[in-house]
C-alpha cells in the first residue's frame, strides 16, 4: 500500500488524542475528543482545523483571467485583488469536476484552493486546457492551511497580530499578515466550511507548526480545541455546504445541487458546461437537492435510496444526526416533482423503509 | 481499556455475561471507543430468535453504522429500551447501563466457545 501523506502538523495529533484515518491518501484526524464535543465547541466557542490536505494552485500570467473565465462557472469580473469567490469547474455535460475557492492575489495572479481528493484530477484538467502563456503550478506541499472557526475565532486570532482582522469582510482577505511567534507571513481570508464566522489561513509549510501551536495557546482562555474531519463534516452539512463526492460529482451539476448562485451564465465569456447549465437554470433541473427530516426512527446515510410508492426517485447525498438540532436529517437529490417542502418520502434505511419529509435548508444558520 | 474478567467476548466485540440460565449482551469498551459518539441503537424485540454470527441490530455513531452480531444463538427475553432515548449510555457505561439484550441460550455450551478477557485483549492488540 502507498504510504499516506502527512501534513506538517501530523506529529502534534497524538498529543490531542487524535484518531487518524486515511482520507483520500492523507493521514488525517477524524476526531480528537469526539465529534459531538468538537462540533459544539466550534458552534459555541472556537475550533482549529488542519486542512493542509487541500490542494493549492497558483495561476498567473496575462491570459490567466481569460483562461479561468473559460473553466470556472462564476464570474471573475466580480473579483478584485484581495477578494475571494466560491466557484465551480464543470465538464461539457455539466457534471462537476470540482468546487473551489479562487483568491485574486494580484492583477494577473490567482490562488485556487481545491478538494484534496481532486487535486491531481483538477491539475490535469487545468493543464489540458491551459494556453502556453498561463503559468500553472501545484503548490499544495508548500502551504499549511488552517481554519479557525466559531464565534470567538476573530477574538483569538486577533491576539496574535496587529493587522485589524475586523476589517477583513466576508470573502475578503489580507496578504502578508504577521503573527507573533511565527516566522512566515500569512494570507488570512474570512471564509470557512462550518457555517460559523472565522478565517482560513494559508502560510508557508515551514511555519505551520509554530502557527498551529501559537493559535492553540492564544485560544486557551476561550476553550479552543483542535477539530477533526468528523466534526468538519457535520458542521458543513448542517450549514448546507456541498461536499464533493456527495452533493457534487461528475454526475451531478451545480444547478441540481442548488449552487446556481455560483454559475454565472450571464458572464461575458463562455465557459465549459455553459449550454447545459444555462438550460437547467432556465427550465429548472430535473432533480434537485433538498433537505429531509426523518419522521420515523432511523438515520439517513449517503447512498440510501429515496422512494415514492416503492419507486426510486432519488438518493441521500449526506445524512446524520445533526448535533445542533438533535434530529436525524439528510440532503437528498430527488426528482424535482417531489422536491416541494412538506412532501412525504420513504428512505430505504438498509432493510427498513422509513418515512421522512422534505424540509427547508440549511439545517443551521447562525444568528 | 476496561475488560471485566467475569465476562466472555466475541470476535465482533460483544460481551456476554452469564446470569443463571440466561445471558446479558452488550458491546465492549473497545468497540464503543472505536465507534465514537453513539447516537442511535436499534435492537430486536422480545421473543425474537438470535442466530449465532447473524446481525441482530445496529449501533450508529455520528459517522457510521455498525451491525451487532449475535455472539450465541438464543431467544431474546429482555431488551434495553432505555437505549432508545439514551444511546450515549453505550459510550458512558458499555458494561452496565448499556446492556442491550438478555437472551436464553439455545445451547449454553456455546458460551464456552467465546473468548476470555485475556484472549479478547490479545485479539485487539494483534489488530492494532
Amino acid at each position: 500500500m502507498e504510504e499516506l501523506k502527512r501534513t506538517p502538523l501530523y506529529p502534534t495529533y497524538q498529543k490531542w488524542g487524535a484518531k487518524v484515518i486515511d482520507f483520500g491518501g492523507w493521514a488525517l484526524p477524524v476526531q480528537f475528543t469526539g465529534i459531538k464535543q468538537e462540533h459544539h465547541a466550534t458552534r459555541n466557542a472556537v475550533g482549529l482545523f488542519d486542512v493542509s490536505h487541500m490542494g493549492e494552485f497558483i495561476v498567473e500570467g496575462k491570459a490567466s483571467k481569460l483562461f479561468l473565465q473559460q473553466l470556472l462557472t462564476n464570474d471573475l469580473d466580480k473579483l478584485e485583488v484581495n477578494k475571494a469567490q466560491y466557484t465551480i469547474m464543470c465538464y461539457p455535460d455539466g457534471g462537476t469536476v470540482d468546487d473551489l475557492i479562487i483568491y485574486q492575489l494580484a492583477e494577473e495572479k490567482y490562488l485556487l484552493v481545491v478538494n484534496a481528493v481532486n487535486t491531481d484530477k483538477d491539475f490535469n484538467w487545468l493543464m489540458e486546457h491551459k494556453p502556453n502563456d498561463v503559468i500553472l503550478t501545484n503548490q499544495t506541499d508548500k502551504f499549511v492551511q488552517l481554519a479557525i472557526q466559531g464565534p470567538k475565532a476573530e477574538k483569538v486570532l486577533q491576539k496574535l497580530t496587529d493587522t485589524n482582522l475586523h476589517a477583513i469582510k466576508f470573502f475578503r482577505f489580507a496578504q502578508e499578515v504577521s503573527f507573533s511567534g511565527v516566522k512566515a507571513k500569512a494570507l488570512v481570508a474570512r471564509t470557512g466550511y462550518t457555517g460559523e464566522d472565522g478565517f482560513e489561513i494559508y502560510i508557508d509549510a515551514t511555519s505551520g507548526l509554530a502557527f498551529w501551536q501559537s493559535i492553540l495557546t492564544a485560544g486557551q482562555a476561550d476553550k479552543i480545541e483542535p477539530i477533526g474531519l468528523g466534526a468538519r463534516d457535520t458542521l458543513r452539512f448542517e450549514a448546507n455546504l456541498a461536499l464533493y463526492g456527495q452533493e457534487l460529482s461528475d454526475e451531478i451539476t451545480p444547478i441540481e445541487a442548488g449552487l446556481g448562485f455560483a454559475v454565472r451564465t450571464d458572464k461575458s465569456i463562455d465557459f465549459i458546461g455553459k449550454d447545459i447549465l444555462e438550460k437547467q437554470k432556465k427550465e429548472g433541473p430535473k432533480r434537485k437537492l433538498v433537505g429531509i427530516e426523518m419522521i420515523e426512527k432511523g438515520i439517513p446515510r449517503h447512498g440510501y435510496p429515496v422512494l415514492i410508492e416503492d419507486e426510486q426517485v432519488g438518493f441521500v447525498t449526506s445524512g446524520t444526526q445533526s448535533p445542533t438540532l438533535n434530529k436525524n436529517v439528510g440532503l437528498v437529490l430527488i426528482d424535482a416533482e417531489y422536491s416541494k417542502e412538506g412532501t412525504i418520502v420513504t428512505i430505504k434505511v438498509r432493510k427498513k423503509q422509513l418515512q421522512a419529509k422534505v424540509v427547508s435548508t440549511p439545517f443551521y444558520k447562525r444568528d | 481499556m476496561n475488560l471485566p474478567k467475569d465476562l466472555r467476548y466475541s470476535e465482533e466485540h460483544e460481551w456476554v455475561k452469564v446470569e443463571g440460565d440466561k445471558v446479558r449482551i452488550g458491546i465492549t469498551d473497545h468497540a464503543q471507543d472505536e465507534l465514537g459518539d453513539i447516537v442511535f441503537v436499534e435492537l430486536p424485540e422480545e421473543g425474537d430468535q438470535l442466530e449465532e454470527d447473524d446481525p441482530f441490530g445496529s449501533v450508529e455513531s455520528v459517522k457510521t453504522v455498525s451491525e451487532l452480531y449475535a455472539p450465541i444463538s438464543g431467544k431474546v427475553v429482555e431488551v434495553n429500551e432505555e437505549l432508545d432515548d439514551s444511546p450515549e449510555f453505550v459510550n458512558e457505561s458499555p458494561y452496565e447501563k448499556a446492556w442491550m439484550v438478555v437472551v436464553e441460550p439455545s445451547n449454553s455450551a456455546d458460551i464456552e466457545k467465546l473468548m476470555t478477557a485475556e484472549q479478547y485483549q490479545e485479539m485487539i492488540e494483534e489488530d492494532e
